[in-house]
């Protein structure tokens, strides 16, 4: 027990110190998440909306694949990165693998799905609401687009980040098509794997309290989100 | 731009899209055919009250007008042959007010901005039509918080900002208690006096006494009259509209 309290000791230290190292992982972590996270809503904002307001051939095979998507572990999305970006597949010649960008993509194919797919569901209602006011005003199903994201603008927030909080929590993707380099691909899961396979649970203990504070703040900020959608927008 | 040409376009822009040839139009959905040949002609002027009990295909058969839908068969025609402008002659205000989460202004600013009016020309437009709809003093206000009456208003107002030729109104009191009704209806005889053509739904008697020049009633989808308000109300043709209007026709 004394071994857990000398650790948490050492991590709230790590924490108050602002450790470099410490400091260089929820930096990267943050680069790379909120990068694929920004990547995806660019994505998949327009392309849940376009399912959720457009006739077109195919939108029944796009909106299951969407929500196939969804349920895509993490560790599968990784081995696809990786055979894509390795040596010998089809991408190999960008020499990506084992670098942050690497790690985005992965991340972006994991999240771009999430944000589709609650966009849809957003878009969806507004469209059932707004479709024939828009039509009668003379808006075409593509012009609508833009409005209704607008509209759905503070769920959609919510949306993204759902996104975030997915990116910056998972560890399968990112630790096979980044492989946990340190200095250069290490983020936070990926430390909290290998640190407390090594038996050095301070650090992994200091990781895993911001982890956890970034995951109250996105939730907070989400529920204050909402908060505000209710008492300025009925 | 010459002076001929300049006048060509003043022409195109005030002539009128009416009148509406309804041509034997039948609406079939989920197997059933809800509204039944009805053919009439809408000429530019009276206000025209479509009355009817629940269910008598009233919305629907405004919505056919409008364009929303397309008829299963006959056809919907306006004098003006380009369909584009047609729409644009055009507004509706639903029953439910549908209204952007935005500002009251921007609401009202909406649909100018979709037509490209310059700024300043729209301003001046959107400021007018609030004033009118009695709206100026909560015009920064957020549009959905507004209560149900200035809601309708609101859309009349933003319908009314387009200037429409045409404005059709699918019951757009039947959530509203009386005093919201009669601003409401207000707002209406003054849009009728500036020229624009309403053409309503409503199954209040009182308020289609108010405010029709003319009636259409419907019954289960098919057009049992169409006659000038006068003659209807003093003397309906048919048995089901002489039920209506003793109030013993339940449907």
């Amino acid at each position: 027990m004394s071994e857990f309290r000398d650790a948490f000791r050492t991590a709230i230290s790590l924490l108050v110190n602002f450790d470099g190292d410490l400091m260089a992982i929820v930096g990267l972590s943050l680069l790379v998440s909120l990068s694929a996270v920004f990547l995806a809503a660019m994505v998949g904002l327009p392309l849940g909306a376009a399912v959720a307001a457009c006739r077109f051939p195919g939108r029944q095979a796009v909106r299951v694949l969407l929500n196939a998507l969804l349920g895509i572990p993490p560790v599968v999305i990784g081995l696809i990165v990786y055979l894509l970006l390795s040596r010998a597949g089809p991408l190999g010649a960008l020499g990506l693998l084992f670098t942050p960008t690497a790690m985005i993509i992965a991340q972006w194919l994991l999240v771009t799905p999430i944000i589709a797919a609650l966009t849809q569901q957003t878009v969806s209602d507004l469209h059932d609401e707004y479709a024939e006011q828009l039509r009668s005003l003379g808006v075409g199903s593509l012009r609508a687009i833009p409005t209704l994201l607008w509209e759905g603008r503070l769920s959609l927030l919510i949306a993204v980040m759902a996104g975030f909080g997915r990116a910056i929590a998972e560890v399968g993707a990112v630790i096979i098509v980044g492989g946990n380099i340190n200095h250069v691909t290490r983020v936070m899961t990926t430390t909290i794997a290998l640190e407390t396979s090594k038996g050095n649970l301070a650090l992994a203990l200091a990781l895993g309290m911001i982890l956890l504070l970034l995951a109250l703040a996105v939730n907070a900020a989400a529920l204050v989100a909402r908060d505000i959608v209710n008492r300025l927008y009925g | 731009m010459t002076a001929s040409d300049t006048e060509r376009q003043h022409t195109a822009d005030t002539a009128s899209i009416l009148p509406l040839r309804v041509r034997d139009i039948c609406f079939d959905a989920g197997g059933k055919r809800l509204i039944e040949h009805i053919s009439f002609t809408v000429h530019a002027g009276p206000c025209l009250i479509v009355l009817g009990p629940n269910g008598a295909g009233k919305s629907l058969l405004l919505r056919l007008c409008h364009g929303l839908l397309s008829p299963s068969e006959g056809t919907v025609e306006w004098v003006e042959a380009d369909p584009i402008r047609a729409r644009s002659q055009q507004a509706m205000v639903f029953q439910r007010p549908v209204l952007l989460r935005r500002s009251v202004a921007a609401n009202a600013h909406f649909g100018l901005r979709l037509r490209r009016v310059p700024r300043l020309e729209r301003q001046a437009v959107v400021a007018k039509a609030l004033r009118q709809g009695g709206l100026s003093h909560v015009a920064n206000r957020a549009a959905r918080v507004l209560s149900g009456g200035e809601q309708q208003r609101l859309a009349l107002v933003r319908a009314w900002a387009l200037q429409p030729q045409v404005l059709f109104l699918d019951e757009p009191t039947a959530h509203l208690d009386p005093a919201a009704t009669r601003a409401v209806e207000t707002l209406l005889k003054q849009f009728h006096a500036a020229g624009t053509k309403l053409i309503m739904t409503t199954h209040d008697l009182g308020q289609a006494r108010r405010l029709a020049d003319d009636v259409i009633f419907l019954h289960r989808g098919r057009l049992l009259e169409h006659s000038p308000a006068d003659s209807f109300f003093a003397q309906p043709h048919s048995a089901e509209a002489a039920a209506f209007l003793n109030g013993n026709l339940l449907w």
